[in-house]
């Protein structure tokens, strides 16, 4: 398993265990996450499922695919840190991860 | 009438609306066209096939039975092949705003751009709702709606001589950037990055009228709107190099198309966590002659599956035939061994 940490913009935290193989925006769904809508279900299509990921884990989830990065057009407030949840795997080496919700999904 | 005064064309009449070109809605034709009901089928998005479509044209499904993996888009041209006998009109782009029930029991349907409909019954399968534009969650940005922030064209005149704001990076922004800048005042094109998903020759055609010096290109991303009383006059850029402030009476913003429920809240029928409840033999909802299929209706154990939609298809033909032929029996038949519905399909 590996703890997930998300950070509402009122700075409210939440961890939650993430199973290895499910990606982080299930996990978000699963413990009933605000902020992420995942209004397409995972299908990289939609945008409303979007985090940013704290500095010191953008290594390891690595940078957006080509697809999660023409998305990432249809997100609001992008930064360099912006990723889709969906397009994250949960794996052990992510544990500790730390992920912020945008003000607004779109 | 139409929207703008001039009298529209005369209503089409028909035993059927479907609301929703979705997979639902598509095999809907197919089931009210066994039991000889004509279909009219009336979707906001430009194309058939709905979410499938719109959201993930190149994506698998793995529980249509019958086909281990087929993508949006191939169960959306199967679906279309097996109705085609059944020839259902389709009007496309238009989205149902008025559904209400005239003197003769009939339906009367009106679209966003003026399309009458007269109908025996209504199959509503909406699936999420609406596709519509999504709106910048910008605080303040409603008074422009409408007067200065629109999220489609509809006429090139009101951009004739303004300072525009185009927002995005797909086809949309392109386009119109491409169409209004021989008119506008001045155009700006706005996008996050300085990579675009468009089209390749419409990517060149704007890149060109930037090297020209006819429209500014800025990467960055929309943030304050300045005006007053719905008249736009600057927008609040960031850019990588901080926040500058240009001068614009006019913004399309284009960030795609999310779902919302949208007027199907309007007509009158009882709505549960906007979804439409409906009882599991006729899928009829609390107006008689106004069906639900598919994701937008709601019953005790609703899966929301394609494979649910077919088979409530299935069973709201044979109740909307009950209103379309009154007093007539229907047989019930099936295609493997019926010559009539074999001569319907076209088959024999």
């Amino acid at each position: 398993m590996a703890k997930i940490k998300f950070i509402q913009p009122d700075g409210t935290e939440q961890v939650v265990e993430g199973e290895p193989g499910m990606t982080v925006m299930e996990t978000a769904k699963k413990h009933l996450i605000d902020g992420i809508e995942a209004e397409c279900g995972g299908a990289c299509a939609c945008a409303t499922c979007h985090v940013y990921v704290d500095d010191a884990w953008r290594e390891r989830t690595g940078d957006p695919s080509e697809m999660e990065e023409d998305m990432l057009d249809f997100a609001f407030d992008v930064r360099p840190a912006s990723r889709l949840s969906c397009q994250i795997k949960v794996t052990e080496a992510l544990d500790g991860l730390i992920l912020r919700i945008p003000e607004k999904q779109f | 009438m139409s929207a703008d005064g001039t009298a529209g064309p005369a209503p089409i009449e028909t035993d059927a609306v479907i609301i929703g070109g979705g997979p639902v809605g598509l095999f809907a034709v197919f089931e009210l066209g066994l039991v000889d009901i004509k279909s009219h089928v009336i979707d906001i998005l430009d194309k058939p096939g709905g979410q499938c479509a719109e959201l993930y044209p190149e994506k698998p499904i793995y529980d249509i039975p019958g086909m281990a993996i087929v993508t949006g888009q191939g169960l959306t041209d199967a679906l279309m092949a097996q109705i085609k006998p059944f020839g259902a009109t389709f009007h496309l782009g238009q989205r149902v705003d008025a559904l209400e029930r005239m003197d003769d029991g009939r339906f009367r349907l009106v679209t966003d751009i003026g399309a009458q409909f007269l109908a025996k019954v209504v199959v509503v399968a909406a699936g999420g709702g609406s596709f519509t534009p999504k709106r910048p969650p910008i605080a303040g940005i409603e008074p422009y709606e409408g007067k200065s922030v629109f999220y489609s064209v509809r006429r090139i005149e009101d951009f004739r001589g303004k300072d525009v704001l185009v927002v995005g990076g797909g086809d949309s922004a392109l386009d119109w950037t491409l169409n209004l800048q021989p008119v506008a005042n001045s155009l700006t094109l706005l996008h996050r990055r300085d990579e675009f998903r468009g089209a390749p020759h419409s990517v060149e055609q704007m890149r060109a009228l930037v090297r020209d010096r006819k429209i500014t290109l800025l990467i960055g991303q929309m943030g304050a709107l300045h005006g007053d009383g719905g008249a736009l006059t600057a927008v609040t850029i960031k850019t990588k190099d901080g926040e500058t402030r240009i001068a614009a009476n006019r913004l399309l913003p284009f960030f795609g198309l999310t779902m919302k429920l949208g007027p199907v809240a309007n007509w009158g029928l009882d709505l549960h966590e906007n979804l439409i409840p409906v009882g599991t033999e006729k899928f009829e909802t609390s107006e008689p002659g106004i069906f639900a299929v598919g994701d937008i209706n709601s019953y005790p154990g609703k899966l929301k599956l394609i494979l649910s939609g077919f088979h409530e298809a299935a069973l709201m033909s044979q109740a909307a035939y009950k209103i379309v032929y009154p007093g007539k029996k229907l047989l019930f038949q099936y295609t493997t061994s019926s010559s009539s519905l074999q001569k319907k399909l076209g088959v024999s």
